[in-house]
C-alpha cells in the first residue's frame, strides 16, 4: 500500500515541480475526456492552448483577460492565507462595477478626469461592502464564510439585471437590455503603440496589476498585518496566545478581497463595456480561485498563473468559434487542474512510498 | 391548493435528496462542497439515459451512478491524497460544471418523457391526502424513505455510530481500529448517490430539457440545509419544504402581479438561506456539540 511520511520541512523541488505536472497531467486527461466524449483531442487542444499564441493582437488579449483574475486572485491570496473561504469574488466584483457604474452614469455633472478615479474608489467600497456581509455575520455569529458569499453572488446578479433592466436603463436602447454610455472620463482607453494602432484590446487598466500586485507582495511579505494572516491560516490557536485579534484579521482579509474585486469590477466595465450589461463577470470570481492556487498563493506567481488561465479562457472562445465546443469545457481543466495542484501541496508535504506489508 | 402544495414538494425534492446525502458524509467528517457539481452531472447523466434508452426509470440509475462517479474524484483526492477538502470540493463542482455542460451539448433542446406518478392502490383516493402523500413518483417515495433510514441509521444501527465516531474524532476511531478511510469513501459516495439522484429528478419531473447550470445553485442550498437542520435527519424535511415553499412563492408571486420587481422575487432562496444560517449559527456558537468533531480536517495515515 502506499505511506506518507511527513517531510521535516516542504519539499523545495516540488514549489515548481507541482505546477508545472500539473499542467502537463490537465492537459493529458482533458485530450482523453475530449477523446472519449467524441471531439478530436488534437485539434480541440490546439485551439485551448496553442491558437491564443498564434497572433500578436491574440497575445495581448491573454493579458488583457489575465487583468480582472489577477486583480480578483490578489485579494484572494489574503483570505486563503487567512484560512478564510470568501468564494464570493464574483458577487463582490459585480456589486464595485455595478455602484461605480451608477454613480458615473447619475452624476454626469462629476465628468472630470478625476472621475475614473472616484469610480475606482467606490468600486472597491461596493467590493468591500459585499464582502462585509459574510466578513460580520462570521466574525460576530460564527455563520460560515462559504455558504453565505457564495449566496450573494446570486443576489448580485440578479441585482445587476434588475438594475440594468429597470431604473438605469436607457430609454433608447431600443428595449435592449443596456444602460446609457459612461461618460467620457468613466472609460479606460486602449493603448496607441507607435506604428501599429491598437494591440487587440490592450488598455491602460492593465497598469493596475504592476501597481497592486507589488502593494500586495509588500503588505504579505514585510507587514505585521501579513505575519498575523499567515499566522492565522497556519496555526490558528498561536493567533491569540499572540496576542492577535483574529476577528479583526479575518474582517480585514475579506474586507481587502472584496475591494479589490470590486476595482476589478469597475476596470473591466470601464475598460471593455463602456456601460453597464445584465452579465459583466462571465466568472472572474470563480476562475480567479484556481488562479490563487496556481500561483500559490504567491502574489507574483499568480500574474503567470493568470496567464495561464487567461489562455485557456481565450482559448476555449476561439475553439467554441471554430469547431462548436461550448465555453464551459474550461471549467473542466480549471477543475482537473485545481485537483493535481492540491494533490502536489500533499506531495511537497509528504514523502510517499509504497510498503508490502507481508507477515 | 393541493396543486400548489405538489408544486412545493416537487421543488423540496431535489434539495431533501441531496442535503440528506450530505449529512451522512458530513457526519462521517468529510465536508464535500461539490454537491452542485454532482447534481449537475446527475441531471446530465439522467437525461442522457432516458434520452437514450427510453424509459424515465433508467434516468434514476443514471441519476445515481453519476453522482457516485463525481463523489468517487473526491474521494480519491481528498481521503486518498488528502487535499483540502473546500478547494477540492470547489474544485468538483466547476469541473462537472464543465463537463456536464460538455456532455449535455448534444442534448440541448431535446425534451424527455417524465417519471410517472406511483398511485398507491385505495389510499390515493382519501381526498387531500391521497393526492398528496399517495400518488408521487418513485424518487418523491425513495426521499421520504431515505429519511427515516437515515435517523435509524445514524441513531440505533451499530454501523451508523461507528460512521458518527469516525467523524468525530477520526484519531480515536482509527486506534481501536476502524477503517476511517473506508467509512469515509462509503459515506462519501452514498452523498454522490443522494446529490445525482437529487439531480436526475430535475430533469426527470421539473423542466424536461437539459440546460447548462440548470441546479441553479440548489446544490449549495443543500449544503446550507444541513447546517439549517443542525445535522439531525428530519428537519432535513422541514428545512426542504421552507425553501420550496419559498421558490414557488416566487412564482405565484410573478404569476399573480405582486408589485415588486421578478429579479427580487427570484432573490429570496438565496436570501432565506442567509438568514436561516444566520439564526442556526447564532444557537451553535452557544452549543458547538452538533457539528461533527472532524468536519472538513483530513485525516493522515502516517507511517
Amino acid at each position: 500500500m502506499i505511506v506518507f511520511t511527513p517531510r521535516n520541512k516542504p519539499s523545495k523541488n516540488w514549489i515548481f515541480l507541482a505546477p508545472t505536472l500539473s499542467i502537463i497531467l490537465t492537459v493529458i486527461l482533458g485530450g482523453f475526456i475530449f477523446a472519449f466524449l467524441g471531439y478530436n483531442p488534437g485539434e480541440t487542444l490546439y485551439h485551448i492552448f496553442i491558437s491564443p499564441f498564434t497572433r500578436i493582437d491574440r497575445i495581448s488579449d491573454v493579458f488583457v483577460k489575465a487583468c480582472p483574475l489577477i486583480i480578483i486572485g490578489t485579494g484572494l491570496i489574503f483570505c486563503f492565507k487567512a484560512n478564510v473561504w470568501n468564494i464570493g469574488a464574483e458577487g463582490q466584483f459585480i456589486i464595485g462595477a455595478l455602484l461605480a457604474g451608477s454613480f458615473g452614469l447619475l452624476f454626469p455633472e462629476m465628468d472630470t478626469k478625476f472621475l475614473l478615479l472616484i469610480m475606482i474608489f467606490i468600486g472597491f467600497l461596493g467590493g468591500a461592502l459585499w464582502a462585509f456581509i459574510p466578513a460580520i455575520l462570521k466574525t460576530k455569529l460564527n455563520v460560515n464564510e462559504i455558504l453565505v458569499s457564495l449566496m450573494l453572488v446570486y443576489i448580485a446578479m440578479l441585482l445587476i439585471d434588475f438594475v440594468v433592466r429597470g431604473p438605469l436603463r436607457d430609454p433608447m436602447s431600443f428595449g435592449f437590455p443596456l444602460t446609457k454610455a459612461y461618460p467620457e472620463g468613466a472609460l479606460i482607453n486602449k493603448i496607441p503603440i507607435p506604428g501599429i494602432g491598437f494591440l487587440g484590446q490592450l488598455h491602460y487598466g492593465v497598469i493596475s496589476v504592476f501597481i497592486l500586485v507589488p502593494i500586495a507582495w509588500v503588505i504579505i511579505n514585510k507587514t505585521l498585518l501579513g505575519f498575523q494572516i499567515k499566522v492565522l491560516g497556519s496555526a490558528p490557536k498561536a493567533t491569540s496566545f499572540a496576542g492577535f485579534k483574529e476577528k479583526r484579521i479575518t474582517m480585514i482579509v475579506l474586507l481587502l478581497s472584496g475591494g479589490l474585486a470590486g476595482i476589478a469590477g469597475v476596470i473591466e466595465v470601464s475598460a471593455n463595456m463602456g456601460q453597464l450589461q445584465p452579465e459583466i463577470s462571465f466568472g472572474y470570481g470563480f476562475t480567479a480561485i484556481i488562479v490563487v492556487f496556481l500561483g500559490r498563493l504567491n502574489p507574483i506567481g499568480i500574474i503567470l498563473a493568470g496567464i495561464i488561465i487567461a489562455t485557456v479562457k481565450l482559448g476555449a472562445d476561439n475553439a467554441q468559434m471554430a469547431i462548436g465546443i461550448p465555453k464551459v469545457v474550461t471549467g473542466l481543466f480549471e477543475g482537473i487542474l485545481l485537483f493535481f495542484l492540491l494533490t502536489g501541496e500533499t506531495l511537497q508535504k509528504y514523502q510517499i512510498a509504497w510498503k508490502n506489508y507481508r507477515s | 391548493m393541493d396543486a400548489l402544495i405538489l408544486t412545493i414538494i416537487a421543488t423540496s425534492i431535489p434539495l431533501l435528496l441531496a442535503a440528506s446525502g450530505e449529512l451522512i458524509a458530513e457526519k462521517s467528517g468529510v465536508l464535500n462542497l461539490g454537491v452542485e457539481g454532482m447534481m449537475l452531472s446527475g441531471a446530465v447523466g439522467a437525461f442522457g439515459a432516458v434520452l437514450w434508452l427510453g424509459n424515465p426509470y433508467f434516468g434514476i440509475i443514471a441519476g445515481a451512478i453519476s453522482g457516485i462517479l463525481m463523489a468517487s474524484v473526491f474521494s480519491i483526492f481528498t481521503i486518498n491524497f488528502m487535499t483540502n477538502q473546500v478547494a477540492t470540493g470547489l474544485g468538483l463542482t466547476i469541473f462537472a460544471t464543465g463537463f456536464s455542460g460538455l456532455a449535455g451539448a448534444p442534448l440541448v433542446g431535446k425534451t424527455i418523457p417524465s417519471l410517472p406518478k406511483i398511485e398507491v392502490y385505495l389510499l390515493s383516493d382519501i381526498p387531500l391526502i391521497g393526492n398528496i402523500f399517495f400518488k408521487q413518483d418513485l424518487i418523491a417515495y425513495i426521499s421520504i424513505l431515505l429519511i427515516i433510514l437515515i435517523t435509524f441509521f445514524l441513531n440505533s444501527s451499530k454501523p451508523g455510530i461507528v460512521l458518527r465516531a469516525v467523524g468525530d474524532n477520526h484519531n480515536n476511531a482509527h486506534s481501536i481500529g476502524y477503517p476511517v478511510k473506508k467509512i469515509r469513501w462509503l459515506a462519501t459516495c452514498f452523498g454522490g448517490m443522494c446529490a445525482g439522484l437529487g439531480g436526475a429528478y430535475i430533469p426527470l419531473l421539473l423542466t424536461p430539457h437539459w440546460s447548462e447550470g440548470m441546479t441553479s445553485g440548489r446544490g449549495w442550498i443543500a449544503i446550507a440545509l444541513v447546517v439549517f437542520a443542525s445535522w439531525i435527519p428530519w428537519r432535513i424535511i422541514v428545512g426542504a419544504f421552507l425553501f420550496g415553499g419559498i421558490t414557488i412563492a416566487q412564482f405565484v408571486g410573478q404569476a399573480r402581479g405582486w408589485p415588486i420587481p421578478s429579479q427580487i422575487l427570484s432573490m429570496m432562496p438565496y436570501i432565506a438561506t442567509i438568514i436561516a444560517l444566520t439564526i442556526i449559527s447564532g444557537r451553535f456558537s452557544k452549543n458547538k456539540s452538533v457539528v461533527p468533531e472532524s468536519l472538513g480536517k483530513p485525516f493522515v495515515d502516517v507511517a
